[in-house]
């Protein structure tokens, strides 16, 4: 009894220096992000001064300084990062589903062979064949074009592995072949069927496109040099390479703040079915 | 068996249609690419001031320039020495921060929440952390600041300036943003493990700490390996953080520069012949990886099968 007791105690204290530790791993990771917003809403002369903890009252004359400001197309870069990002999402996730749906509902000679080829190329990084992709672009005469940043997402072998697992077990093959006895096209019967039973992968799949695109970085700066077509990475690099002395810190923070919170907002909704994604795409693979 | 494949046989043609879009995507995007950086490779072909000089056939020759002039090397190594200081705390703590997570016993409150705020970093712009950063720990920055309030330091420390701050505060970076991924990771992992081991050993009297080493960790070898390996691949990618941090110089001293930095300066100064053959290495590097995260992801599905 007393063992027992004495050994609720210790767990007890355990607890304590855990959630302790926890709590402060939370504050070590928020604390960039708290500067961020704390000094993206004070004026140039007070960052100057030195740190606070208090919020100033210049978020939103920081925020019209920065849209105002010639040399950095901010809100055209808002809108381009969001056009490639937003098509990049519903075009690979619609076209991994089509491609998962293919391997998994299907008996073809080639199977085995693609499915295997397509996990064999899923870690292969893009920057390996960037050169070729960019002469490639400028031979088709799509430097400074968006399609060559969304199009390639199509063939997404990783987003088509996480669809295909969820398949494997919430796609029962007996609802297709009800449609088939129905009569419904085969086309017509991924559409109207497998796509809306596969909403929930497809959803996080949605956000995980959606954000590796809008914070890519490397291709993008290959492709795009119009100041009008411009995303916001490229963007933050530009004014990296600027004078930074010379420059509005409320400035630099406000345009940090817009390139990172509407993922973060996002994020905040979706957190737990983002956190599930991440465990079911990878380890029960 | 037999009845799927009745049932299947007549549809055949629409598993080849339905493969159409990513196969035509993937040979236009990639492999065309792909197979072109290898032909790329054995031409001189680089700017020099205003003229495009080649490309003229020359055979291996850009790859023996690549691997004697000893860049290479310095880069690859920064590359190793970056990933390996960010990569050791982070599986440390993920390790930890999984076991705690994955034992109902400790009754973790708000899991759930620390859960989200540890992974939200690896959702984060690298290119606007990495500005946050440089912003954060400039020579007259808040970090600085703070600290000589605190009375820890008595002038400015400049990160940006020393070898190790700058490989310290890239280290940091990408530790911020990847130990959340591995800790989920590896939490599933160990969520995985047949729970009566757990059982069967606390009966027999293992303690916490004999589990953990000679259950948990074992089992969790292939995830561990596949944590690992990606890792490795994605520190072979490493760019956008040490290339807004350095304004892509790599400094002090070239001592934070990448591979994919150096690839992006051949590729952005157009000597093409020089991109080609790094290219082609770094495909060799990143294709004997994959292929060991392969076999480990179909080992696993077999497993789950059998």
């Amino acid at each position: 009894m007393a063992a027992i007791k004495r050994n609720r105690r210790r767990i007890g204290i355990k607890r304590i220096i855990i959630h302790a530790i926890l709590i402060l791993i939370t504050l070590l990771c928020l604390f960039p992000f708290y500067i961020l917003i704390i000094n993206s809403s004070r004026y140039h002369p007070d960052i100057q001064k030195g740190f606070s903890f208090v919020p100033g009252s210049a978020f939103l004359y920081n925020l019209k300084n920065l849209m105002n400001d010639p040399n950095l197309p901010v809100l055209r870069a808002l809108r381009n990062s969001f056009i490639i990002s937003a098509s990049t999402a519903l075009l690979s996730t619609y076209f991994s589903a089509m491609t998962a749906y293919a391997i998994h509902a299907y008996d073809f000679k080639a199977k085995k062979a693609i499915f295997t080829f397509i996990l064999m190329i899923m870690m292969v990084p893009t920057q390996v064949s960037a050169l070729g992709f960019f002469n490639l672009v400028r031979k088709m005469n799509l430097l400074n074009n968006f399609i060559p940043l969304i199009v390639p997402s199509i063939a997404a072998p990783v987003v088509f592995f996480f669809i295909k697992q969820y398949m494997e077990n919430s796609l029962p093959m007996e609802i297709v072949e009800a449609a088939r006895i129905d009569g419904a096209h085969e086309f017509r019967t991924f559409n109207t069927i497998v796509v809306p039973i596969l909403k929930p992968a497809i959803a996080v799949q949605m956000i995980f496109t959606f954000t590796s695109s809008w914070n890519n970085y490397f291709i993008p700066n290959l492709i795009l040099d119009d100041a009008k077509r411009k995303t916001l990475p490229i963007l933050i690099a530009q004014l990296r390479s600027a004078d930074f002395l010379k420059f509005d810190m409320g400035k630099v923070y406000m345009l940090i703040t817009l390139s990172i919170f509407p993922v973060i907002i996002v994020y905040m909704f979706l957190s737990k079915s983002i956190i599930q994604g991440v465990a079911i795409g990878s380890v029960k693979g | 068996m037999a009845k799927r494949r009745k049932s299947c046989v007549s549809y055949t043609k629409w598993g080849y249609i339905f493969l159409i879009p990513f196969f035509l995507v993937y040979i236009v995007f990639s492999l065309v690419p792909l197979v072109s950086v290898f032909y790329n490779s054995l031409f001189e072909n680089f700017r020099s001031g205003l003229k495009q000089i080649g490309p003229n056939f020359i055979g291996l020759d850009n790859y023996k320039t690549l691997l004697s002039n000893g860049d290479l090397l310095t880069f690859a190594k920064n590359t190793i020495i970056v990933w390996i200081i960010g990569f050791i705390p982070q599986i440390l703590l993920s390790l930890l921060l999984a076991a705690w997570f994955a034992n109902t016993r400790l009754r973790i409150r708000a899991a759930g929440f620390f859960k989200g705020v540890i992974y939200m970093p690896n959702l984060i712009m690298a290119s606007a952390f990495s500005m946050l950063f440089f912003t954060l720990f400039s020579d007259s920055g808040p970090i600085n600041d703070l600290l000589i309030k605190m009375g820890i330091l008595n002038e400015p420390f400049r990160f940006l300036s020393s070898v190790g701050g700058t490989r310290g505060l890239i280290a940091l970076m990408n530790f911020l943003m990847w130990f959340g991924n591995t800790t989920i990771l590896l939490m599933a992992g160990i969520l995985g493990i047949d729970t009566s081991l757990f059982e069967a050993a606390e009966v027999d009297g293992a303690s916490q700490l004999q589990i953990f080493r000679s259950i948990t960790l074992p089992l969790l070898k292939p995830i561990f390996l596949y944590v690992l390996i990606t890792s490795m691949i994605g520190g072979i990618q490493m760019f956008d953080v040490p290339q807004i941090l350095t304004n892509g110089s790599g400094n002090p001293n070239s001592t934070s520069k990448t591979l994919i930095m150096y690839l992006n300066q051949h590729l952005y100064n157009k000597n093409y012949g020089m991109a080609g053959a790094l290219s082609v290495l770094l495909f060799i590097l990143t294709a004997i990886l994959s292929l060991l995260v392969f076999f480990s992801i179909s080992a696993r599905r077999d497993d789950r099968r059998g």
